[in-house]
């Protein structure tokens, strides 16, 4: 069986895509392979978040525990994306728990070596770093998005059933 | 020569052959014309006005074709007095038709070429014959990929056929909700966080998308930010129509009234419209 190198593997992830060898070999350093079981935690709300992961293949839930709803989904995450953004500040500490929902495999980056990597070698960090804010600000976006409650828009206002229609297009709601 | 003003104004009896529930507040109902022959055939995207007699009228996107002589199908979501009177409608009671109206979604033009189909909420309904069309003429189209967003998995539209289409092979069906729990094993997120990973060749592929305007707005951003040309990216915009035909002027948007020149639309021709905020 072919095996093959970290480095490799990264320069397939979307998030890694097109960014310098050398690089990509630096960084690699401080990688592991994972794989994660359908339900295995990869996290947990309040641990320590020394870890950053770059998911090859699989999917993983972003989840909130709530005592009156119990588990609420915030964000799935499949093929080449990439999971948590803790490790980068202060204090380092995981703010969701994340499941494994389907098999899931992904490299794991130590998150002190990267930040160690990305102090000494600052061409490198910038380029890292904006290619996390590229995934900060697309998140957010979303997120937005989720919050903005679009699709509730197409629904009949409080009151509907003793007023007129509200204005109608062709959608039929 | 085509039917008079008048004439279009006028209302066929259809009976509802059927009616079924498709989420909380959205019902589909199957229509057969009564007596003598339906209305002329429609494309997909057109709407018809359906008229809940002694209640009043509403436009609504045709989910089903009656090819083969099948029922006409409309899917709606009951948001007022009239959408409300429409989804109390029993089986056997008569309901008031005129179209179909408007443009369509240019599934012709799109055939030898990609297709995106992105959907957000209700918007899925007018888009539901295109993918029946795509489908029955498969092998006239290359890649085939529908990115539906609802708010919730209980407020995913037409479940049985989504799993259908999914579980075909020539086929890239993504499924997302805003919010879940954690029955629901699909993906949560908006809808264009998928559409980065929807394959499809940008210099050579048409997308249709519907859905809340916002969403549109931003799924079509994603597209044309991957290359997609703005005159290969339709959108069905919704606008408050009454007449159907062009007289009222409730739908005016700008020079257009979306129920004659709309409500499919190139989006090089109505990026400039949507974003006036008068209008």
């Amino acid at each position: 069986m072919e095996t093959r190198s970290l480095d490799e593997l990264l320069g397939e992830h979307n998030f890694f895509e097109g960014m310098d060898p050398r690089y990509l070999t630096f960084i690699a350093g401080c990688g592991r392979n994972v794989a994660f079981h359908p339900g295995a935690w990869i996290a947990r709300d309040g641990d320590a978040a020394d870890s950053f992961y770059a998911i090859r293949h699989g999917q993983v839930a972003i989840e909130v525990h709530s005592p009156r709803t119990g588990a609420l989904v915030i964000q799935t995450l499949g093929d080449g994306a990439v999971l948590g953004w803790s490790w980068l500040f202060p204090p380092y500490r995981w703010h969701f728990d994340v499941r494994a929902v389907e098999p899931t495999r992904a490299v794991q980056f130590d998150g002190t070596c990267l930040r160690g990597k990305c102090d000494d070698d600052p061409a490198m960090g910038y380029e890292f770093m904006k290619r996390f804010a590229r995934v900060l600000t697309r998140s957010l976006e979303a997120t937005r998005l989720q919050l903005l409650d679009v699709y509730g828009e197409e629904r009949a206002p409080a009151g509907a059933a003793a007023t007129e229609e509200r204005p109608l297009g062709p959608r039929g709601g | 020569m085509g039917p008079g003003v008048a004439e279009r104004l006028v209302p066929s009896p259809y009976a509802l052959a059927e009616i079924w529930r498709e989420t909380a507040d959205v019902w589909s109902l199957a229509l057969e014309p009564r007596g003598r022959d339906g209305l002329p055939a429609a494309a997909p995207g057109q709407f018809n006005m359906l008229y809940a007699f002694g209640v009043g009228e509403a436009p609504i996107s045709i989910s089903g074709m009656p090819e083969g002589g099948g029922p006409l199908v409309h899917t709606v979501r009951a948001v007022g007095n009239v959408t409300r009177a429409l989804c109390e409608a029993r089986p056997g009671d008569v309901l008031g038709v005129r179209g179909p109206y408007g443009s369509s979604w240019p599934v012709e033009a799109a055939r030898g070429r990609d297709v995106v189909v992105v959907a957000g909420g209700i918007g899925l309904a007018p888009l539901r014959p295109v993918l029946t069309h795509v489908i029955a003429h498969r092998d006239e189209y290359r890649r085939v990929a529908l990115v539906y967003g609802a708010r919730t998995p209980a407020d995913v539209l037409y479940r049985s056929a989504l799993e259908r289409w999914r579980s075909r092979f020539d086929l890239h069906v993504d499924v997302t909700v805003d919010s879940a729990g954690r029955g629901w094993g699909g993906n949560v997120g908006h809808v264009t966080d998928l559409l980065p990973s929807v394959p499809f060749d940008v210099a050579d592929a048409v997308a249709f998308v519907c859905g809340p305007e916002i969403m549109m707005r931003f799924a079509v951003r994603d597209l044309l930010d991957r290359g997609a040309s703005p005159a290969d990216v339709h959108v069905s915009l919704e606008r408050n129509m009454k007449c159907a035909v062009g007289l009222c002027g409730h739908c005016q948007l700008g020079a257009e009234f979306v129920c004659r020149s709309g409500p499919v639309y190139p989006y090089e021709r109505v990026s400039p419209l949507l974003g006036v905020r008068e209008l």
